[in-house]
């Protein structure tokens, strides 16, 4: 199923605060059906390199590659145009509360297809159903717990059927049984509609169980230690730091406490 | 793209064959399944549904709707349904599809009331909600008798601050508003009054519907627009990311911490700025008088001086006072009363608003008819 054809490449990328640079010079790259990892630990920006790619934050310097296309360096419609193959899954949800779960998942399709009303009903429908929410069309955000909210946020990533997936900390706030049901319905849907997805996460049990390609960011040095499949990178990676954080500081002899990145 | 086709026949065995072909894509035009469902309401309904699709192009969830639709369709009428012939994505999909059972009561049909019915319901939310206006009304006189007392938490800073953008910050949006509405009295003055040679008392005009009326009344007003609606969407923002109820588990009185400190800095500054307010319009009416009338400025000052008594000025700060304290209410019960969506903090800052000026203006009238009838 997975093909190594390369769909996303970042390249010299630098994202900073004004000043106050995140990570420097990331260079990694994306291939089709991947589930590529964006992982390492607190306040590394992970979700900041997340927002490069998906436009919210324009990067200090480098360039992120759609299909060889540059995303940045483009024009502001052709962005568009390239937004409009991705899904977004933000943190907590970030569903519209002022709308049904069945209307948050509308809005897209109303706006960029030529559905009828009914034949949009029907998509919604069947994108709840897939993330486990059968019935609950007419439910709004404030009506449903945590875990039900991210499953319902997911739906409204996937209404126009996205080519690449991003999920920011899917698993943050799900208890173990529902973040391993997000894991496998990611993998699920990377199966059958061949989708890519990007992962913000530093859950060790999601990363090894979805995550076939990865970058490893690092606070201190502030640029990327390591790329490539995370269980490969926690057995052989030369870097300790890599090492240490995929195996649960266990890598690290001596002092424990020396583990937690400061 | 090749067009979406759906066409049905009957097997030997008398199971229903749907053939599937061309691109099944949702932007495309897809066939509805009337065919399939026809051939269901049979009287000799098919005893199975098979899939055929060889020549089926790309899918997306144009498919699966399809697809869903024949389920469903089949499953009301006990018909089974071999999923062998579709992609295995599909099948996949399918399976995820229904694997979670709806919930039990989890759907909800629309309803509609009779007229009846919802004026009972509109009217008894209106009740509840006095009921909640009544208790919060209860809840601050305690909660003031606590400031009164000392046995108050509260943050003083907190105070400080709501006292600063309650006053200071909102002096050059008063200024604007009440040096222009001197202005405009004036110039109606000075149309009417120099017709009978009493242009004059354009400054008796000016003074004493600042400081009694205009100054309080716009100035509440305006800090019901503006500090108002801020409170209402601070707290009812706080309500929402249960900022409130993190206050009550540390065991703080939400109203002690939130709510007093704000009625407290309107009450305060309120009066400040009514005063400034009338001393702002008798300026923007001087300057329209010394302009438009023959007179001199010690002239109008002088009259202006003699027009306003000391009851004119008190009464005009007490109206001021119970505008403060009434603007605050409204700003913060709404907040607390705030439901838990962003569109509800919109609706409470709305309310809150309205509610602001609709008992600005009552007070505004019952205490001008008190003070006339105490002959004040």
């Amino acid at each position: 199923m997975v093909d190594t054809q390369p769909q996303i490449t970042a390249r010299d990328l630098t994202i900073a605060f004004g000043d106050f640079v995140v990570q420097r010079d990331l260079n990694f790259t994306i291939n089709r059906g991947d589930v590529f990892i964006i992982m390492g630990g607190s306040g590394c920006g992970k979700s900041t390199l997340l927002k490069a790619m998906i436009g919210l934050k324009r990067p200090a310097s480098g360039e992120v590659y759609y299909d060889g296309e540059p995303f940045w360096a483009s024009s502001e419609r052709e962005r568009e145009d390239t937004k409009r193959k991705f899904g977004t899954l933000f943190q907590a949800g970030a569903l519209w509360s002022s709308m049904t779960l069945a209307e948050n998942i509308s809005l897209a399709l109303k706006q960029y297809t030529d559905l009828s009303n009914a034949q949009i009903r029907e998509v919604a429908a069947y994108k709840l159903m897939l993330v486990g929410l059968t019935g609950f069309e007419d439910y709004y955000p404030s009506e449903i717990s945590g875990g039900m909210k991210k499953r319902a946020g997911l739906a409204r990533a996937m209404a126009l059927d996205p080519e690449i997936l991003f999920f920011d900390e899917p698993s943050a706030g799900l208890d173990p049984l529902s973040a391993k049901r997000l894991d496998d319905l990611i993998l699920e849907l990377r199966d059958s509609l061949d989708t890519t997805v990007v992962v913000v996460t530093h859950e060790l049990a999601s990363i090894f169980s979805i995550g076939n390609n990865s970058v490893f960011l690092d606070p201190e040095t502030k640029t990327q230690l390591a790329t490539g499949d995370p269980r490969k990178l926690r057995d052989h990676h030369p870097d300790l730091a890599v090492r240490n954080f995929l195996q649960r500081g266990a890598a690290l002899e001596g002092d424990p406490a020396e583990a937690i990145p400061a | 793209m090749t067009a979406a086709t759906l066409t049905c026949r009957r097997s030997d065995d008398d199971s229903l064959i749907i053939t599937l072909s061309g691109d099944w894509l949702l932007r495309g035009d897809l066939p509805g399944i009337e065919a399939v469902l026809q051939e269901m309401n049979q009287p000799a309904k098919p005893s199975s549904i098979d899939f055929e699709t060889a020549d089926l192009g790309g899918w997306d969830t144009g498919l699966l709707t399809t697809l869903i639709a024949v389920h469903r369709g089949a499953n009301d009428r006990e018909i089974t349904v071999h999923e062998s012939g579709l992609p295995e994505g599909a099948r996949s999909l399918l399976a995820l599809a229904f694997a979670v059972k709806e919930r039990e009561g989890a759907r909800r049909a629309p309803v509609k009331l009779p007229l009846l019915a919802r004026v009972g319901q509109t009217t008894g939310e209106a009740l509840v909600s006095a009921r909640e206006l009544l208790t919060f009304t209860g809840e601050l006189v305690l909660s003031s008798y606590r400031f009164a007392t000392g046995t108050a938490t509260y943050l003083r800073s907190d105070l400080a601050q709501h006292i600063q953008e309650a006053g200071a910050e909102a002096l050059p949006i008063t200024t604007l508003i009440t040096f222009l509405i001197g202005m405009i009295f004036a110039f109606v003055g000075v149309m009417q009054l120099q017709q009978f040679g009493a242009g004059i008392y354009t400054a008796d005009l000016v003074a004493i519907a600042m400081v009694r009326e205009m100054a309080p009344i716009m100035t509440a007003i305006l800090m019901a627009g503006r500090t108002g609606a801020s409170y209402a969407a601070q707290i009812g923002t706080m309500k929402v990311n249960e900022e409130i109820d993190a206050l009550t588990t540390l065991g703080l009185n939400p109203i002690d911490f939130l709510v007093t400190p704000r009625v407290i800095a309107l009450l305060l500054m309120m009066p400040l700025l009514s005063l400034y307010g009338s001393a702002m319009g008798i300026l923007g009416g001087m300057g329209v008088g010394l302009v438009m009338l023959d007179v001199g400025l010690m002239q109008y000052v002088q009259q202006t001086v003699e027009a306003v008594e000391q009851t004119d000025l008190w009464s005009g700060l007490f109206k001021s006072v119970v505008f403060g304290v009434l603007v605050a209410m409204a700003g913060c019960q709404q907040g607390m009363a705030c439901g838990d969506s962003a569109l509800a903090v919109g609706q409470s800052t709305t309310k809150a608003v309205v509610m602001g000026i609709v008992l600005i203006v009552i007070s505004a009238s019952v205490l001008t008819i008190i003070y006339i009838n105490l002959d004040i």
